[in-house]
Order: C-alpha cells, then sequence, then structure tokens
C-alpha cells in the first residue's frame, strides 16, 4: 500500500492552520501555520514529543478545542468545505461522523456510567438515523469486526467491565461507527503495554484495507510510524519540520530532529533496550517562541548565522521529500 | 512522579518543593484579581479597625441610655436609630464587631489547633489510629452544627468563653478530615520517602516535609470557618447562650431587636447586616485563596494552555 | 447487596453505640443533679424520688447506662424529668413538622441550586455565571434567623400574604400546612441552595472537563445532548453526596429557624430540653438525629451503586 497511496485525491486540505491559547502570561503560539494534503485511502503519522502541537493541531481540525481560550485560523477543507469557518452545526453533521476520532486513553475516554452499547449505537442513532434495533445489530457487527469476543453479550456491559486493550477497541469501534472517510488516532496505542500496542496497530492497518478510510496516525514514536504509515510529518513548536513518505524519511531523514528522533529508537532486535539516546534539552515554551528555528538551542548543526534569526522555511529535498532547515545536514555531516 | 523505581534525587529530597517567597507573591496576585475577594479584604480591613478603635469611633457610649429617645428611627443624629432604652444602634452595632471578630478567631484557632495534629497524625500513621480518630470525627461531624454547640455548651454552661469552646469544637472534624485527606496524597511524594530513608524522625518529617504542603487546603478552610464560626456564635447569642449583656453582640441584638420589630425594625435590621457583611468578608477572601491555592483547578486552567 | 445492607444497618447501631456512650458520660458530667434542676421551683420530694428511682439514678454509673440501653433497644428512652412523659413520645410528636420543614427546605434548594449550578457550569466564566456565583456567596452568609426575622416582618406583617409563625398538620388543613411551611422553607432552603448551587457547579464543571466529554462531541452530538447523556449523569454521583449530606443536617432540625418560626420540630425540642436540663429528652433526640443522619448515608451509599455502574455491593 505504501507509496500509491499518495499520488491518489486529497480528501482533506489543510492551509496554514494556526492555533493559539491565551493565557496570563500572553498568547501560547502551539500550531503555526502547517500545511498538508491527506490522500484518500492514506495513513499519514505527525510525529513529535509532547509539546509540539501535534495533538492539538488534529483536534482544532474539527474545532474540538475550547474557543476561548483557544484561537484557530487558517483552512482545514473537507468535502468541499472550510471547517475553520463551519458553523458549530455543520461541524457536528461532520464530526463522528464523515471525520472520526480515537483518542489516547481508553480508560478515561468512555462515558464510565454508560453501556458501551449505548455509547456506540449513539452515533449512529444521531447520524445515520438508525433505529434502536438496527443500531444495536450494526453495534454487534462493529465490536466483531475490532476483535471483541462474544459481542452480543458485552453490549449492555460497563467500560470498567473491560481491559485496557479492549476499550482501545470498544474506542476504535465507536470511531467507525458512521464509516468516516477520514480517521483520527490521537496517540492511540501510548496508554497501552506493547503487546496490545502491536495488536492495535495491526487492528487498524487491517480496518483500513478492509473500510478504504484515510488516517491520520498521531504518535511520539516512530517506531510504530515504521508500521504502518505511507507518508509522514515530523512536527516542532508548532510547524511541520519535515515531511516525506515513511520509506524516504527513514533511509534519508534531513532534520536534526528527525535524526534525533530515530537515533533514539530502540535498535531492532535487541530486546531490552539499552542506554538510549535522547535529545537532550526541551522544547521551547510556546508563549516565547525564538525569533528563528525554534530547533535552535538543541540542534547539534546549528552552522548557518539564519538559524538564529530567520523561522527555515519548508522546502523540497527531493520528490515528495521536504525539510525546514537552514542547512543541509546531508552535504557535510560532521 | 512517584513511580517506585523512580531513582531518588538526594540534593533535591532535602526541601520539599514549596518556594515559599514567589509563591506567596502568585497567591496575592491571583487573589488581587478577584474583585469579590479585594472586596471582602476591603471589609475586613474595616472590621478590625472597628475592632480595635471602636470605642473612639462609635458617636455615643455603648451603654448611654435615653429613655426619652427610645425606640427612634434612623435620623442624623442616630444613624441606625435607637433601642428599646434609647442606646444608638450604630454605637453598639460599631462596636459589637470586636466581640464577633474575637469569638471568630478564637474559635477557629481552638477549630486548628486540635484538627490539624488529629489530622496529620491519623492521615501519617494510618490503620487502627485512624480509624478510631475519624470514626471520632465523624460522629461529631454528624450533627448539626448549631445543634451540636448548643450540647456542648449544656454541659459547659453558657457565657463567651464557653461558646469559644463549643464553636471550636464544632469545626475540629473540618480541619482533621482535610488535613488527613492531604497528607494521605502527600506522604507518598518522592521527598517524604526520600526525608525518611534518610532517617529523619516521624515528627520531623510531619513538621519539615507534610505540614508545609497540606497548609494550602487548611489556609483556605480557615478563612471559610471563620465566616460559619462568627455566624455560630450570632446563632448562639441571638438564643442567650452565647456573649452575655451587658456586653453587646449583634447576635443577641437582633434578638433584642426581635420583640419590638414591628415598631422599631432598625434594631434587628442592622445588626444582622453587620454579620452578614462580615461573614460575607470571610467567605469572600476564602473562595479567593481557594481559586488561587488549590492546584487543582490552576492545573485546569493551565493545561488548556498547553495540551498536546 | 443484601449482605451489604446487613453490614452497613450493623454499623450504624455500632456508631449509635458509640454517640449513646458520648452523651451518656456528657450528661453525667454536668455538675448538679440534674433532676433537682428539672424541676426547680416545683421541687417536690416525693416526685423527685420517684424519678430518681424511674431514672435508676441511684445506681452505679456503669448500671445506670447498661439498664438505659436495654430499655432503648426496647424503644423506651425513659421518661421526661421535666414532663415526666416518655421520651420516645416526645421525640416522635415532633417527627412531622421536622420533616415537612427538611423536605420542604430541601426542595427550595433543589429548584434553585440544580438549574442554576448546571447553567453555571455550561456557561461558566459568562456574567451569568458570575452573578449567579457571587449570589450564591452572598446566600450561604445571611444569616437564618436574621433573614426568617425580615421575612416575617415583610411577608407576615407588613403584606400580610403569610402567617408569621406556626405549624398546621397536613391532616388538620392542607391549605394551612402550606402557607405555614413557606416562609421557614424558604429561609432554610435559599442558604442551603447557595451551599448546594456551588457543589452542583463544580461537580458539572468536573465532569464538563473530562475525557468522555471530548470523545462525545467527537461523535459529533449536540451539545444539548453531551449534557444531558454525558456530563449529569457523572455529576449527580458527588452532588447527591452533598444532598444526602444537607438533608441529614435538615433533619437533625434547625434550631434558630424552629425558634423564630415556632415551629415545633426537633431542634427546638433539643433547645428547650438544654435551657430545662431535662437530659434523658436531650439524650433521645441526639440519638434519633444520630441515627437519622446514619440513615441518610446508607441511602446515599444505595443511591451510589444505582448511579454508577462501577460501585457493586457484595
Amino acid at each position: 500500500m505504501t507509496g500509491a497511496a499518495t499520488s491518489g485525491e486529497a480528501v482533506l486540505s489543510v492551509r496554514d492552520l494556526t492555533v493559539r491559547f491565551g493565557t496570563k502570561r500572553g498568547p501560547a503560539r502551539v500550531v503555526n501555520g502547517i500545511s498538508y494534503d491527506l490522500a484518500a485511502g492514506e495513513t499519514l503519522a505527525i510525529v513529535g514529543e509532547s509539546g509540539s502541537g501535534k495533538s492539538v493541531s488534529v483536534l482544532s481540525l474539527m474545532k474540538l478545542i475550547p474557543e476561548p481560550p483557544g484561537k484557530i485560523d487558517g483552512e482545514v477543507i473537507f468535502r468541499g468545505r472550510d471547517l475553520v469557518a463551519a458553523s458549530e452545526a455543520d461541524l457536528q453533521a461532520v464530526r463522528g461522523n464523515h471525520m472520526a476520532m480515537i483518542f489516547q486513553d481508553p480508560m478515561t475516554s468512555l462515558n464510565p456510567v454508560m453501556t458501551i452499547g449505548h455509547q456506540l449505537t449513539e452515533p449512529m442513532e444521531h447520524h445515520l438515523d438508525l433505529s434502536t434495533t438496527d443500531a444495536r445489530t450494526r453495534a454487534v457487527d462493529l465490536l466483531e469486526l475490532v476483535g471483541i469476543p462474544s459481542a452480543a453479550r458485552r453490549l449492555d456491559d460497563y467500560p470498567h467491565q473491560f481491559s485496557g486493550g479492549m476499550r482501545q477497541r470498544v474506542v476504535i469501534a465507536m470511531g467507525l461507527a458512521c464509516d468516516p472517510e477520514v480517521l483520527i488516532a490521537d496517540e492511540a496505542t501510548t496508554a497501552l503495554d506493547v503487546t496490545t500496542q502491536a495488536q492495535i496497530v495491526e487492528l487498524v492497518q487491517r480496518l483500513q484495507e478492509q473500510l478504504g478510510m484515510a488516517v491520520i496516525w498521531i504518535t511520539h514514536d516512530l517506531g510504530v510510524v515504521a508500521g504502518i504509515a505511507d507518508r509522514v510529518l515530523v512536527m516542532y513548536a508548532g510547524r511541520i519540520v519535515e515531511e516525506g513518505l515513511v520509506d524516504d524519511l527513514y533511509a534519508d531523514p534531513r532534520h536534526p530532529y528527525t535524526l534525533g528522533l530515530l537515533a533514539s529508537l530502540p535498535k531492532p532486535g535487541a530486546d531490552r533496550p539499552e542506554t538510549l539516546f535522547s535529545i537532550p534539552g526541551l522544547p521551547p515554551d510556546p508563549i516565547v517562541l525564538p525569533p528563528g528555528c525554534a530547533f535552535w538551542d538543541r540542534c547539534t548543526y546549528r552552522l548557518d548565522a539564519a538559524c538564529r534569526s530567520d523561522v527555515p522555511e519548508l522546502r523540497t529535498v527531493a520528490p515528495g521529500h521536504k525539510v525546514a532547515t537552514h542547512y543541509d545536514i546531508t552535504a557535510e555531516s560532521p | 512522579m512517584s513511580a517506585p523505581d523512580r531513582p531518588l534525587d538526594l540534593h533535591d529530597a532535602g526541601t520539599p518543593p514549596v518556594e515559599h517567597q514567589s509563591r506567596l507573591r502568585e497567591v496575592l496576585g491571583t487573589l488581587v484579581q478577584n474583585r469579590l475577594s479585594v472586596l471582602g479584604l476591603v471589609i475586613l480591613a474595616v472590621l478590625i479597625v472597628l475592632a480595635l478603635f471602636g470605642e473612639a469611633i462609635a458617636p455615643f457610649e455603648l451603654n448611654d441610655i435615653d429613655v426619652v429617645n427610645r425606640l427612634q428611627g434612623p435620623s442624623g443624629d442616630h444613624w441606625f436609630g435607637t433601642d428599646d432604652l434609647g442606646r444608638d444602634v450604630f454605637s453598639r452595632v460599631i462596636i459589637a464587631a470586636r466581640v464577633s471578630l474575637q469569638v471568630g478567631f478564637i474559635a477557629v484557632g481552638i477549630a486548628l489547633a486540635a484538627g490539624v495534629p488529629i489530622g496529620l497524625v491519623a492521615g501519617f500513621y494510618g490503620r487502627g489510629v485512624d480509624s478510631v480518630l475519624m470514626r471520632l470525627m465523624d460522629i461529631l461531624f454528624s450533627f448539626p452544627a448549631v445543634l451540636l454547640a448548643i450540647a456542648i455548651l449544656a454541659v459547659l454552661g453558657p457565657g463567651l468563653r464557653n461558646a469559644m469552646i463549643a464553636i471550636g469544637i464544632v469545626y475540629t472534624p473540618i480541619f482533621a478530615r482535610i488535613t488527613r485527606g492531604s497528607v494521605l496524597s502527600v506522604k507518598q511524594e518522592v521527598y517524604v520517602r526520600a526525608a525518611r530513608s534518610l532517617g529523619a524522625s516521624d515528627a520531623r518529617i510531619l513538621r519539615r516535609h507534610i505540614l508545609p504542603n497540606v497548609l494550602a487546603p487548611i489556609i483556605v478552610q480557615t478563612s471559610l470557618s471563620l465566616a460559619f464560626a462568627i455566624l455560630a456564635e450570632a446563632a448562639l447569642s441571638f438564643l442567650g447562650l452565647g456573649v452575655q449583656p451587658p456586653e453587646p453582640a449583634w447576635g443577641r441584638m437582633l434578638a433584642d431587636g426581635r420583640r419590638f420589630f414591628q415598631d422599631a425594625p432598625w434594631m434587628a435590621i442592622f445588626p444582622g447586616l453587620g454579620i452578614l457583611f462580615t461573614v460575607m468578608a470571610f467567605n469572600f477572601v476564602g473562595d479567593g485563596l481557594r481559586d488561587a491555592l488549590d492546584p487543582k483547578q490552576k492545573s485546569v486552567i493551565e493545561s488548556r494552555g498547553q495540551t498536546t | 447487596m443484601t449482605g451489604f445492607v446487613v453490614r452497613r444497618l450493623i454499623q450504624v447501631l455500632l456508631a449509635l453505640l458509640g454517640v449513646s456512650i458520648i452523651v451518656f458520660a456528657l450528661i453525667h458530667l454536668v455538675p448538679g443533679d440534674p433532676v433537682r434542676v428539672a424541676l426547680g421551683t416545683r421541687f417536690d420530694q416525693e416526685i423527685y424520688d420517684r424519678l430518681v428511682q424511674r431514672a435508676g439514678l441511684d445506681k452505679p454509673l456503669l448500671e445506670q447506662y447498661f439498664s438505659w440501653l436495654s430499655n432503648a433497644l426496647t424503644g423506651d428512652l425513659g421518661v421526661s424529668f421535666r414532663s415526666g412523659r416518655p421520651v420516645t413520645a416526645v421525640v416522635l410528636e415532633r417527627l412531622p413538622a421536622t420533616i415537612t420543614l427538611a423536605f420542604g427546605a430541601l426542595f427550595v434548594a433543589l429548584v434553585i441550586s440544580i438549574p442554576v449550578g448546571i447553567v453555571s457550569a455550561v456557561r461558566s466564566g459568562s456574567k451569568l455565571d458570575y452573578v449567579a456565583t457571587a449570589a450564591s456567596q452572598v446566600g450561604v452568609s445571611v444569616p437564618d434567623f436574621w433573614a426568617g426575622i425580615m421575612y416575617i416582618l415583610l411577608f407576615a406583617l407588613t403584606l400580610s400574604w403569610l402567617p408569621p409563625s406556626g405549624y398546621v398538620s397536613f391532616a388538620e388543613s392542607p391549605w394551612e400546612w402550606v402557607r405555614h411551611l413557606v416562609l421557614p422553607a424558604v429561609t432554610v432552603g435559599l442558604i442551603s441552595g447557595s451551599i448546594l448551587t456551588r457543589f452542583v457547579r463544580s461537580a458539572v464543571l468536573e465532569a464538563l472537563n473530562q475525557d468522555y466529554v471530548r470523545t462525545a462531541r467527537a461523535k459529533g452530538l449536540p451539545e444539548s445532548r453531551i449534557i444531558r447523556k454525558h456530563v449529569l449523569p457523572n455529576a449527580w454521583i458527588p452532588i447527591v453526596t452533598v444532598i444526602g449530606l444537607q438533608l441529614g443536617f435538615l433533619l437533625g432540625g434547625v434550631v434558630v429557624v424552629e425558634v423564630i418560626f415556632a415551629w415545633p420540630g426537633l431542634g427546638r425540642l433539643a433547645l428547650i430540653a438544654v435551657q430545662d436540663r431535662d437530659f434523658t429528652v436531650l439524650q433521645g433526640a441526639v440519638l434519633y438525629i444520630a441515627f437519622m443522619f446514619l440513615m441518610i448515608n446508607l441511602v446515599v451509599d444505595l443511591l451510589y451503586a444505582y448511579l454508577d455502574p462501577r460501585v457493586k455491593y457484595e
């Protein structure tokens, strides 16, 4: 599936998306003008540390952040309409229906006092106008699809009666309820143990092939990305710093940050990670972003004077491969 | 933070993570931004001045009896009118501020002195000590406040001093509960476990490491309890069980005014307003303190700026 | 479930035992002879001896306690030193007025606090929220006895809409029962309601900030449905506790308000018992109040199991 998907027509176009939060100390610039296209049936991974703005950027696609204190600018073109400018009613018609979302923590993202059957059928009754009986039938099908054993009997159970991995399957089934064109998974495996993580990744891959939806997969773990994504966006301090097909990015990383992320992955085959490399320092405070490259103070290649003063633009270095640096690290790596 | 396998940073472990100076400034800053809290602080400042210099400020003596001018309505001479003995209600309301504040502070002081140690010990040692102490607190807590105070006064006898003791006992369980709850969450923190592993004594750990970190909820509760203690004192004095004449107390004046309230409603209205404003001031300040000190509420606001 | 209820009832009995020991000890710590004080100026040696003997005050303290306890278990709480009537009857005849006022006040409190608290939380930070918060702060600061007197002055004496005081039983006249209830219930209910409003607001706000609410929004549900189906069912759980606590206190009697409205409730009974040093009555009233409070707590715990599927009582 790799490669082919990128040439498809875009189902979602993000243009210059900017998100700010008003705080007591001033506006926090969490997402700073990002643009990308998502092709039909494609899996796009957005990778970055916590604090890179990746979650906020996808929450903003459906305007799921509180406004105020949040403020979203730019365009999100989906089904021929700009969601940033859309009314609340139009957004509700999109959310959970054409574009669905899976959240990080299955322990907290399900309502503890509502049966999972009810939580599953809720969007179907609302968006698809299904009767309760039809919705329940579909809910059982979906639970079976995501691999919940004896699904029909578990419909009237409450979330606390499921294990963490099973709950995440329920959350995924909820995302699939209305057969969305785009499914956004926000750190959907982070809260799970390694074995369950692998199962969930495999499940999403299988579902994508079966149902043909596009997937945006948010993670801080480049290791997960290798197995699932067609294309990768690397985010840092609210900007895209590198973008490329997954193989190109792994084989030929151009941004020092991407390089650092790759270096911090455990070696394949090593069953216990030795001392892992990690990039020293912390991401910059979104309230006081530096005038130049946001990665400057953690970067080992900051050789160009412009690094300090100008924000590097995203430029194409190879077909489908873009990077935002002032300095080409493959040319003369130290 | 408290993952059991996290290596202990001993250099860090010596001092609990409370930065007194900057924290205080931050709290005051937040407090001043809250308009109601500022109003509360202003009212309290006026009350404290009245409590200290009430006699000097009041236009009349406390017991200036002037039977000819009894039950006069508010006028230029007598802003709040006169009572059944012709005494100036304004002067009496002003002078009574002292006893109200006094009862409030001393009663809450008693509740703090009893409740905080009980909560510290119960929360820190747990098990049997905890369940015996907290059961006892639960029993005390299960009675309506004024009724419990009345029952205690039945044993001790009425009067100002006993009223303060009774109110102090009534509000002890709240402090014990709040302290215990905070101790339970603090005692698992790394710096407490570190101090213990360095061989600090229980008393030292409680005093140096736990107490400073459970202070915030206690401070908030102190301010709110002052409000309720003053209300309780007024109720007891109203029932004739608290402050005894001739000392003026708002509750007592209200009770006297009640007998004349068809002819001289001002006798009941103004002492009641005195109680209302005092209690309100403590509530406003307490609520502002809660917003400034409660880390949970704060994290909700802050996390909105940094969600990823 | 049954096992849980039985265990909790045993706990209630144990707690009552604790209360009775404390009350008994306190009463016998009081200096002076309670019977002599209770009889006051009507002192008569014959009556005195009979009361002392009936109350067993001539026996050792421990024996007194156990005989009182064994009687109490059969429902006999002794006789009033003052009136000579059985304490159980004296306490029971105060129940209708007490329960009427408690539920009347709770009704007023809920009618105010539930809608105001919810709207305040949903529109948190708005003008409306600010006004509601300030109003509830003022509400909790109002001395109930002062408010009661002001209402009497305005609605009874000046406007003559309502009777200034007294209690009429429902059986006697439902209409008068309501009319007499309004002022005391509003006096107590406005204050209770102010307290509850703050709790409702914070419980709803807490639920609104949960991840599952974001999930519900991501499903594209309308906000009204999210509030109804996801926020409120979770917010009820802490709210019910506070309502239970309030009801527990109200059923214990509201002393000062009962005094002002000449309401024949338990609070006033306890006050009179204290003033008269009628300790058998005081003891009975205190035991009843503790019992009510503990039973309400039990009911709240059972309600939990209904509201929160995670709670199961084995």
